[in-house]
């Protein structure tokens, strides 16, 4: 049933790398983008781990190390597990991600400032109960 | 092909080739952008977290919560069933049971351990009265943390449909499209946890 189908769907026009049934090259291929992934994503975890407890750094570059590691993690599930990558099938997926970034981004970075420079203009605490006596 | 898919197809694919692009491409972009959303809703909880994480009211903070031996389990077990989860789409696509099944099974056992130590900190944290309702911060860790944990509860059970559904109709285009729908909210719950992880456990356990 589901081989019939198969070949059905292999002379359609809707068919494209990806809908036919994988080989033992392809299988291969496969893993291997996998287990590149998972290689890269465990070293820089372990990495991440490390330099956060260490201290044979500059403590205030921890942090900034941090954010770099976890965006380098994050670029490499994107690639090897999501499989958002440069091929002209992917423009639109890589078109949404840009967008979805710059979101993130706008969220991220805009409620951080404007509440740090809240935090900042704001009577303290102090003052406000000494007030309301 | 309906007309209106077919227009579909052919614009998505104007960009690359010529033909219109297939079902699968269509539906893998359909559902990155339900996934980018997702991710977007993340990161207003994010967002929220870096503000309230040092309004501790007097209670404990991160640094006396956090158990960063139980954060590594719980990433080892994420980053790893990633890893299963893409093994069994190659079994899907290469029809081998053994492969599919075998992989489905251990991301399953893995996505279960996973939450099994969330739900152990969470209740950990509960009993020495560092629940939601204690403060700001703490409010803040279980909406955040909380909610990747429901998200991983929800592709658990997707998970064990897939494997079903796989097993009731075989390999059949249709099923193999959901399964694609499912590896890439799998792997998304992974990159959400490498924020998770960064700044919540790493960042707090460091001040």
């Amino acid at each position: 049933m589901s081989h019939s189908m198969h070949g059905f769907h292999l002379h359609a026009a809707d068919t494209a790398p990806g809908d036919e049934q994988a080989d033992g090259r392809e299988v291969a291929e496969g893993l291997r983008g996998y287990l590149i992934g998972l290689g890269l994503a465990t070293l820089i975890t372990v990495v991440a781990f490390f330099i956060s407890q260490t201290s044979l750094v500059w403590q205030p570059s921890i942090p900034i190390a941090l954010f770099v590691l976890a965006i380098a993690q994050m670029g490499v599930h994107l690639v090897f597990f999501l499989h958002i990558t440069t091929g002209p099938d992917n423009t639109n997926n890589v078109l949404a991600l840009a967008f979805g970034v710059l979101i993130v981004f706008l969220l991220i970075v805009g409620t951080t400032w404007i509440m740090y420079h809240m935090n900042h203009n704001m009577m303290p605490m102090e003052r406000i109960m000494e007030m309301q006596r | 092909m309906s007309a209106a898919q077919h227009i579909a197809g052919r614009e998505i694919a104007e960009h690359g080739e010529r033909r219109p692009a297939s079902k699968r491409i269509i539906v893998g972009y359909g559902f990155w952008i339900f996934l980018l959303s997702d991710i977007i809703m993340f990161s207003a909880f994010f967002a929220t977290y870096t503000v309230l994480s040092g309004e501790t009211a007097g209670g404990p903070g991160g640094k006396d919560l956090f158990h960063l031996n139980t954060v590594a389990i719980e990433t080892a077990c994420l980053l790893l069933s990633s890893f299963t989860c893409g093994v069994a789409s190659i079994g899907a696509r290469a029809r081998n049971d053994v492969m599919y099944y075998g992989a489905m099974a251990v991301t399953a056992v893995l996505g279960a351990g996973f939450l099994f130590l969330e739900i152990r900190e969470f209740a950990g944290m509960v009993a020495i009265g560092a629940g939601p309702t204690r403060s700001a911060f703490t409010s803040a860790f279980f909406t955040l943390v909380g909610c990747h944990g429901v998200h991983v509860t929800l592709g658990l059970l997707w998970l064990l449909t897939m494997m079903a559904q796989v097993f009731a109709k075989g390999y059949r285009a249709d099923i193999l499209r959901r399964l694609l729908c499912f590896a890439l909210f799998w792997h998304t719950l992974d990159i959400i946890w490498v924020a998770i992880f960064t700044v919540v456990y790493l960042m707090g356990a460091a001040q």
